[in-house]
């Protein structure tokens, strides 16, 4: 049926003469075997993908059974499991806690924040102020990566932005008292757990806001009217209707937030205390240090996190809400 | 008639406005700043307010030899990866639009992978496998490693407009006598235009802007990103930073904006997700 009402213009087009020759059968050749016509297809991006891609991270994986000797700082393909055995050392430890740690911080924060953002997008903004609001949140998601945490060095430095406008107002003693806190405190906002956590929270927040709104726009509005009209009040519809349907949305963009700062280490390098993060440990494992074969027994550490997470926000339902 | 339509357009509560509202100016706030400080008159850019604007430190950068080969190089980089990706994320999108067959998951899976693992595994998984095959990092390796993850970008906007377009269409071409590569040329490349418009643009800003892949494969170049990162251990610097900091920005925004606005109005639009 469509056939014959999706082409109006069908009838006016001139015809291409029918062609003969090697192009014509070879085209049969490949609508007859469309098994070959997909392989000729998928041969070249899978051929770059299999070499490059997998190849290296196979490579990668293998060489985290090598040894590496602390004394000459050489690898040797001599095959032994110290470098798992070493992850479970204390201070390693400590940097994947620590990491972790961060990754869900920013997560459940970007989820408070983006929540509101959605919501007002997906149900109060329609036509052009719709458009303008998509725009205002992929401008930010695009705009440079190093110079979205550039800008913020600038900000949160003693005597910018942050440091004037708090002095404005009379609360750089309050500024003090959050420093003074363990955990989140420090010598000064850009050394300071807040000052990285703020910086996280920002860069990766639209990664949230909008598969959190496609959530909310796919719920009907029928449901919220007939739970209203059944009594609820708005936060019982909210917790009871709303949340339900749009949390896989959250969960979809929780996958971005809190892989991508799991994976972080240039923010970690630009601001905060000096502790190490999973990404900078790697990169200076396998930098300064040269040992190759405990940096890629790192990277599994978060390549096991981040399936486990997959594994999880598939059964919560995220990936039909991608 | 009018009044009994209640679904366009209830009002926001005014808190509810002043959150979303608010998040967003949260959003813009460091553009702001960046935007603000490039025309910054002082020497060590930090202090708010900034005493004066200026235009020189524009012509200061654009003087400047190392930004402008930063400049080249990631351009050049970018071209190329998007290049690649093009053709590669088109014929991953044709083989896997349509047909189901065994280990289509699978595949799929594959591509989404550069960008849903961490940059850094990518990294050092490419500068590894370089090692070992005794390539020495430089132009080249970059472009592959951004041509990798930049792949699933074009694949995600061809795929998202070819599952739109009815197959009729091609079966029509098919009957009046087009063989299959006829029909692709005249039928499905019109249609995909807009679709690897929007793609490759993506993926060229994509490219330009990377840096956790690129610090691993880059050698002893320096893309554009890369530079500024090295440039922020250089306080004396800060203005000229500022100045390409902007530009990076502008350069890397206006184009999503453009990706937006081509595929606008349909269903998937490019660049909802990296």
């Amino acid at each position: 049926m469509s056939a014959l009402t999706t082409q109006p213009g069908a009838g006016t087009l001139p015809l291409a003469p029918t062609r003969q020759g090697p192009w014509r059968a070879l085209s049969t050749g490949l609508y007859r075997r469309p098994a070959l016509a997909l392989l000729l297809l998928l041969v070249p991006p899978l051929l770059w993908f299999g070499v490059v891609y997998l190849g290296s991270l196979l490579a990668l994986v293998w060489q985290s059974v090598y040894t590496f000797d602390d004394f000459t700082m050489a690898v040797t393909p001599e095959l032994t499991w110290a470098n798992y055995l070493a992850l479970l050392d204390a201070a390693n430890l400590d940097v994947v806690l620590r990491t972790v740690g961060m990754a869900a911080a920013v997560t459940v924060a970007c989820a408070v924040l983006a929540f509101p953002i959605a919501y007002y997008m997906a149900r109060y903004a329609t036509g052009g102020l719709k458009g303008f609001l998509y725009v205002a949140v992929m401008l930010p998601m695009w705009a440079s990566y190093i110079v979205k945490a550039y800008a913020w060095t600038v900000i949160l430095a003693k005597g910018g932005v942050i440091h004037w406008f708090l002095g404005k107002l009379g609360l750089l003693g309050a500024l003090e008292w959050v420093l003074a806190l363990p955990v989140v405190g420090g010598t000064s906002l850009s050394t300071s757990n807040l000052g990285r956590f703020l910086v996280f929270t920002y860069v990766w927040l639209p990664y949230m806001i909008l598969p959190t709104q496609a959530a909310i726009e796919r719920v009907p509005q029928n449901l919220l009217a007939a739970s209203a009209d059944l009594g609820a009040r708005p936060h019982q519809t909210f917790r009871a209707v709303l949340m339900p349907l749009a949390f896989p949305g959250v969960v979809a963009g929780s996958i971005f937030t809190f892989s991508l700062t799991l994976g972080d280490y240039i923010i970690p390098q630009l601001v905060g205390p000096p502790g190490l993060f999973v990404g900078s440990m790697v990169s200076t494992l396998q930098g300064s240090v040269g040992n190759v074969p405990m940096a890629a027994a790192f990277t599994l550490v978060p390549i096991v996190i981040v399936s486990l997470y997959l594994a999880a926000a598939r059964r919560l339902g995220a990936f039909d809400a991608l | 008639m009018r009044s009994s339509a209640p679904a366009d357009g209830p009002r926001a509560p005014w808190w509810l406005a002043a959150m979303a509202w608010g998040g967003l100016l949260f959003l813009h706030f460091p553009i702001a700043v960046v935007a603000l400080y490039a025309f910054n008159t002082e020497e060590s850019a930090f202090s708010f307010p900034p005493k004066g604007f200026t235009l020189r430190w524009f012509a200061a950068a654009a003087a400047r030899q190392d930004v402008l080969a930063a400049i080249g190089l990631s351009a050049r980089v970018a071209l190329l990866a998007t290049l690649g990706a093009l053709l590669l994320g088109t014929l991953a999108a044709l083989a896997l639009a349509r047909r189901p067959f065994p280990g289509k998951d699978a595949v799929t899976l594959v591509f989404i992978l550069p960008i849903a693992l961490p940059g850094i595994i990518t990294g050092i998984a490419l500068l590894s496998a370089f090692r070992l095959g005794e390539v020495t990092p430089g132009f080249w390796t970059i472009a592959i490693g951004h041509a990798t993850f930049c792949v699933v970008v074009v694949y995600n906007n061809v795929v998202a407009r070819l599952r739109r377009l009815p197959h009729s269409l091609v079966e029509a071409s098919m009957d009046l006598g087009a063989d299959t590569f006829q029909t692709f040329r005249r039928v499905v490349l019109p249609q995909l235009g807009t679709a690897l418009l929007a793609g490759g643009i993506l993926a060229f800003g994509l490219s330009f802007d990377e840096i956790i892949v690129t610090t691993f494969t880059a050698g002893h170049e320096k893309t554009l990103p890369l530079w500024l990162l090295n440039q922020l251990g250089r306080p004396r610097d800060v203005p000229v930073t500022n100045v390409v900091a902007l530009t990076v920005m502008l350069v890397t925004a206006a184009p999503i904006v453009a990706a937006w606005w081509l595929t606008r109005g349909t269903e998937d639009v490019a660049g909802a997700s990296k």
